[in-house]
């Protein structure tokens, strides 16, 4: 493991030196802190709205860190010829793919730390009743949901070249998930075979991303999920997480840096 | 220094192995007129600390119709601890492939190579070797100073001799006053001594650099060179590739000299001088069959 923590601890490193990261939170805090700031016609349930597009907002950018952050880090890499020195030391190369992993997960993490506080401080001035069980509950599901994001996006850039490439292609497909993941199942009911097999098994085989959106409980205060299902959430994001790294290193093992 | 004590005693210009020498120091002291009879046993008995065996390296294209390219071909070689070691070779001769296959980075396609005695696909066989690559840019939004305590957790140096190491290569290589600064502000000469500086932090028993003094100006060249050849009096290993001739006279005991990916020649550079009866430079170019530029 010490070697996995050495690699991420210069990913995280490399995250907060660039300026990706406080651009997007400076964006965010701009755009929530304007609206938080009118006053709609004195409706006060214009402030779950507010807080519906907030969190809209950190969804948005914390993928977009995770994404960005995870697509460059192995073709960065090769392009900058730092991999050369760094697997000519007694490293193996899981270990490197793990390493980059933890990485990139702890560094969208400690961004999504700075959101969801940034987006608690701004409710708790709005509302007197802040549900500190929910927030935790939704940070936590929506880290690891991140995990599963970044760990797709690894594998996706030891298969393509070009980290623009890894980046539209996994932000359409994880975009996709979120929007269209849940209804896949019905709308292959309705469609003829072979189609129904191939939605279905799409449907059956891909993370599902949407699990871990809890943002509905936070804007409408509907209370804690029970947390046997967030348990359980968070071993299928382990389960796919495990995956993905796995594949990923069976593909980087194999390949020639030259 | 005892490898020194070594080195001086066997009179033979050949430098020994620290662990070796160290070894052998006491027994030598107490036993003085024993000295260069059991340094050649030592020498005879030394296995080679680099091993490349029928080393076959084939690139194969992806586009259709496109015939595979070998880069290397039945490759054998050994380099023995102490040793400074020349791999020498036009552009495409197969130097980088071979050093490639090495550290791991290429599979070879038939063959093996051996570091220390250890197959190089295992990472572990890495463990005691320092490589600077051609033109390496180093991550630039570290520091030196974090760059090195990277490496040295990599390998596992102790925490308390981390500090000490770093700052006696950064000395070594004169940059103990930009420790701090981001190596984004380096200019290329301070970004090679900073590769150098990597390549020592775990005080390698063998180096591998490729061309070294590739891109620097007349004055990083020539402290590269003094830093070699103060690896090469501390008894260390060395293997590198170079176009530069001149240098490579200087300072390797031995050399290889690789072309279309086939081993050509191997032997001291005064050996190979006196073959073709002149310098190293008309030499090679009659050995890659350039003999007309050779006149």
């Amino acid at each position: 493991m010490n070697n996995v923590w050495a690699v991420s601890n210069v990913v995280i490193k490399e995250l907060y030196r660039r300026k990706d990261f406080y651009v997007l939170f400076i964006l965010t805090g701009l755009l929530t802190g304007l609206l938080w700031s009118l006053n709609f016609f004195n409706d006060d349930r214009i402030v779950r709205y507010l807080k519906e597009l907030c969190l809209l907002m950190i969804w948005i950018s914390a993928l977009v860190i995770a994404v960005v952050t995870a697509a460059r880090q192995i073709p960065a890499e090769r392009e900058q010829r730092t991999i050369f020195p760094l697997l000519a030391k007694p490293i193996t190369r899981g270990e490197f793919i793990v390493g980059k992993f933890f990485g990139c997960w702890l560094a969208t993490g400690m961004a999504l730390v700075v959101f969801y506080l940034f987006f608690w401080i701004v409710t708790a001035t709005r509302e007197s009743n802040v549900p500190i069980g929910s927030y935790l509950q939704a940070i936590w599901l929506h880290w690891w949901m991140l995990g599963v994001v970044v760990a797709l996006t690894l594998l996706g850039s030891v298969i393509f070249v070009a980290p623009s490439s890894t980046i539209t292609i996994i932000l359409l497909a994880v975009g996709g998930i979120l929007i269209v993941g849940r209804h896949l199942h019905h709308a292959a009911l309705q469609l003829p075979e072979p189609s129904q097999t191939i939605l279905s098994v799409i449907y059956f085989l891909i993370p599902h991303l949407e699990f871990f959106d809890t943002r509905d409980l936070v804007v409408h205060d509907w209370g804690t999920i029970s947390w046997v299902v967030c348990g359980l959430a968070t071993l299928y994001a382990v389960a796919y997480t495990t995956l993905f790294l796995l594949a990923a290193w069976m593909i980087f093992r194999r390949k020639a840096l030259n | 220094m005892p490898h020194k004590v070594l080195v001086n005693a066997a009179g033979c210009g050949c430098a020994l192995p620290l662990g070796i020498a160290r070894l052998g120091a006491d027994w030598l002291r107490a036993k003085p007129l024993a000295k260069s009879v059991l340094i050649c046993h030592i020498r005879a008995m030394k296995d080679a600390i680099l091993k490349i065996e029928n080393l076959r390296v084939e690139y194969r294209s992806r586009e259709l119709g496109q015939a595979t390219k070998v880069a290397v071909n039945g490759l054998n070689l050994e380099v023995f601890p102490g040793e400074v070691f020349g791999f020498l070779g036009p552009n495409g001769a197969g130097k980088t492939s071979t050093m490639n296959v090495l550290l791991g980075f290429v599979p070879p396609t038939q063959g093996a190579a051996y570091l220390f005695g250890v197959d190089v696909r295992q990472p572990i066989a890495r463990q005691r070797i320092g490589y600077l690559p051609e033109l390496t840019y180093y991550y630039k939004f570290l520091t030196a100073e974090e760059l090195l305590r990277f490496y040295a957790r990599i390998f596992k140096i102790p925490r308390a001799e981390v500090a000490g190491r770093i700052d006696a290569v950064l000395k070594l290589v004169d940059l103990t006053d930009a420790r701090k600064r981001l190596i984004r502000t380096y200019s290329k000469g301070m970004q090679q001594r900073v590769g150098l500086a990597q390549a020592l932090i775990n005080r390698p028993d063998l180096l591998i650099l490729d061309e070294p003094t590739s891109g620097l100006d007349p004055i990083g060249r020539m402290q590269v060179r003094q830093i070699i050849q103060r690896l090469k009096s501390e008894g260390r290993t060395v293997f590198f590739s170079s176009h530069e001739l001149g240098e490579v006279e200087r300072v390797c005991d031995r050399v290889a000299i690789l072309h279309q990916g086939e081993l050509k020649a191997e032997g001291k550079v005064a050996d190979i001088e006196q073959k073709y009866q002149c310098g190293l430079e008309p030499a090679f170019l009659q050995i890659i069959g350039y003999q007309e530029a050779a006149v």
